[in-house]
């Protein structure tokens, strides 16, 4: 049997992230990722065989189904337009089905796009659908993970200051990447400590913002990938994984979807010590307990220990293991966008082009999503080199 | 800190509305942008299980169904097992009290939030499931409650019973003993 078609990353790009992007329309959003992903692979929109959008769910912007309309902006008219949907997770899944149709040989040239404008609706509220056979209790998305985040302090017994470290290094981070939503330049613990305690135990400084913007990214086959203006990165190995949200025996703290996942994508990619052969991981981390809950569940840490790998810097921009070097969804947070975000940085980094939160010498790098109810993981490996 | 990428030919940004032309409304901010109030409604069509699950409710019964290989009883009842992919056509009655496995506490004011601030989101395990319910915790101060603490439903009164979940307003302590959370780690 032939094997599957290599898959290149020849071209990303994002538009600034911002609270309330005023300046451009949603069409307009768009097309600045898309021209400036097109820029870097060294094409034009006539160059494209297929478009694979992902955002999440419409309520988020309270405009059903916006990707017919969008096809013109993104030259998608004559050409085949999917549209992908795994709530948070949906940036990670859109560039998977992207990259699974060159893979497959049905399209050479692929561009996916990954969006969200939060400042046109309520997310929270779309978040907050009454059903009759539920309590209603408008929490939002932090007051569905807080419990989980309170159940893995607990297990693990880790100091009560791993989040605000988290959030301290990927605020700071952010500050040398000039697209994310959020510098802060006088954030410190102390800010972080003192700053609202939304919901218990997530305060308001360890929480994404709602930011609009848009990514791009350009995925070719082999040959595109050789014919690349500027270096590649090649895909090594993606996979999404979903479990259902209520079952009983579940395990909301590290999620059994996310551990398959990760073992699949690491069985592909030939990676049997993730702590030492992946050089920086692009990882989903929304409040900033979700670091240490997914160095677990990634397998960079045994259970319980994951907050220890924060506590030690090797997180850090310069420790061993660099996570979210970009900033993170706690800097940025489109949030259909997110994930797309972190498969995107991922591609930067071992291409050499992350600018500033470059990390030295990357080779190989993990871009991991979730969504949902933590349900929902999507996950990609890249390499400087080929497969 | 590096710059962002230039602007593709051929794009560009809402320049800034001048109104300084137009006497009339020279000084006048320009309108950005607009809040409209959105409002959904729609019919819930429950399947049977949820059904079921109602009208039990109605009568002030919580329902579970049991998965028919497992054993593990779910509620809300969705009609299937999750697990194994088969119906769970055994109906189980539950108690109406319950363990707080674990919990928030919520301190932000959204769009359409019923209950004042601060308030405690917990989760449930109620007696005779194997799955929690997320649930309002009340009359108890935030900073008292605990994983493992063991608490009962408070209903709206009888002749307000109708086919919904609430019929439960909140959950209160029952005043009996903690469970030791170590026996209910499995249930999240």
């Amino acid at each position: 049997m032939a094997r599957n078609e290599r898959v290149a990353v020849v071209g990303v790009g994002q538009t600034k992230y911002a609270a309330t992007r005023g300046d451009v329309s949603l069409p307009g959003l768009l097309r600045e990722a898309v021209f400036r992903a097109l820029d870097d692979a060294g094409m034009a929109m006539g160059d494209i065989d297929a478009v694979v959008l992902g955002k999440a769910p419409d309520f988020f912007e309270g405009l059903m189904m916006p990707e017919p309309y969008l096809a013109d902006a993104l030259g998608a008219v004559g050409k085949p337009l999917l549209r992908v949907h795994t709530a948070g997770s949906v940036g990670g899944s859109t560039a998977i089905v992207a990259a699974g149709l060159v893979e497959a040989r049905v399209h050479r040239r692929v561009l996916t796009v990954g969006w969200q404008m939060q400042s046109c609706s309520e997310a929270m509220w779309a978040l907050s659908l009454p059903m009759p056979f539920q309590q209603q209790l408008v929490a939002g998305a932090g007051g569905y993970f807080a419990p989980f985040i309170r159940a893995y302090m607990q297990r693990s017994e880790a100091p009560d200051d791993i989040g605000i470290l988290v959030a301290l290094k990927d605020r700071r981070n952010a500050l040398k990447n000039p697209y994310a939503h959020l510098h802060e330049p006088d954030i410190s613990y102390d800010s972080i400590k003192e700053s609202l305690m939304l919901w218990d135990p997530i305060r308001y400084a360890e929480t994404c913002p709602s930011s609009d913007g848009a990514i791009a990214m350009v995925l070719t086959d082999e040959a595109g990938g050789d014919a690349a203006a500027r270096p590649p990165a090649w895909v090594h190995g993606m996979a999404f994984r979903s479990e259902p949200v209520m079952a009983v025996g579940r395990d909301e703290v590290s999620p059994l979807a996310g551990r398959q996942c990760a073992a699949d994508v690491y069985a592909q990619a030939g990676i049997t010590d993730p702590r030492e052969q992946l050089d920086v991981v692009e990882m989903y981390v929304p409040f900033s307990w979700y670091e240490p809950m997914w160095l677990e569940n990634l397998g960079f840490a045994e259970v319980g220990d994951g907050w220890k790998l924060t506590e030690k810097g090797v997180t850090a921009l310069d420790g061993d293991l660099p996570v979210n070097p970009s900033g993170g969804v706690l800097s940025s947070n489109p949030i259909g966008a997110s994930g797309m975000i972190r498969f995107g940085e991922a591609a930067l980094q071992v291409r050499g082009q992350a600018g500033e939160h470059q990390v030295d010498g990357a080779r190989l790098a993990l871009g991991h999503a979730y969504g949902g109810g933590a349900q929902f993981f999507a996950m990609w490996v890249v390499g400087a080199d080929k497969p | 800190m590096s710059e962002i990428a230039e602007l593709p030919e051929g794009l560009w940004y809402q320049p800034d509305v001048d109104t300084s032309q137009i006497p009339a409304i020279a000084g006048v901010e320009a309108v950005r942008s607009i809040r409209v109030p959105a409002r959904v409604e729609y019919l819930y069509t429950p399947g049977r299980a949820p059904t079921r699950f109602l009208r039990a409710l109605a009568e002030k019964r919580i329902m579970g169904e049991r998965c028919p290989v497992t054993g593990k009883v779910y509620v809300p009842p969705r009609g299937v097992s999750p697990v194994v992919g088969l119906p769970t056509e055994e109906q189980v009655e539950l108690g109406h009290r319950g363990t707080v496995t674990t919990f928030c506490v919520v301190d932000i004011a959204f769009t359409g939030q019923v209950t004042e601030t601060p308030f405690v989101s917990a989760l449930v395990l109620i007696d005779g499931a194997d799955i929690t319910l997320h649930g309002l915790i009340q009359g108890i101060p935030p900073a008292d409650v605990r994983p493992g603490m063991r608490v009962e439903a408070v209903w709206v009164p009888d002749d307000e019973l109708s086919t919904s979940f609430e019929n439960i307003r909140w959950w209160r302590p029952s005043g009996e003993p903690d469970v030791d959370p170590d026996t209910i780690r499995e249930y999240l």
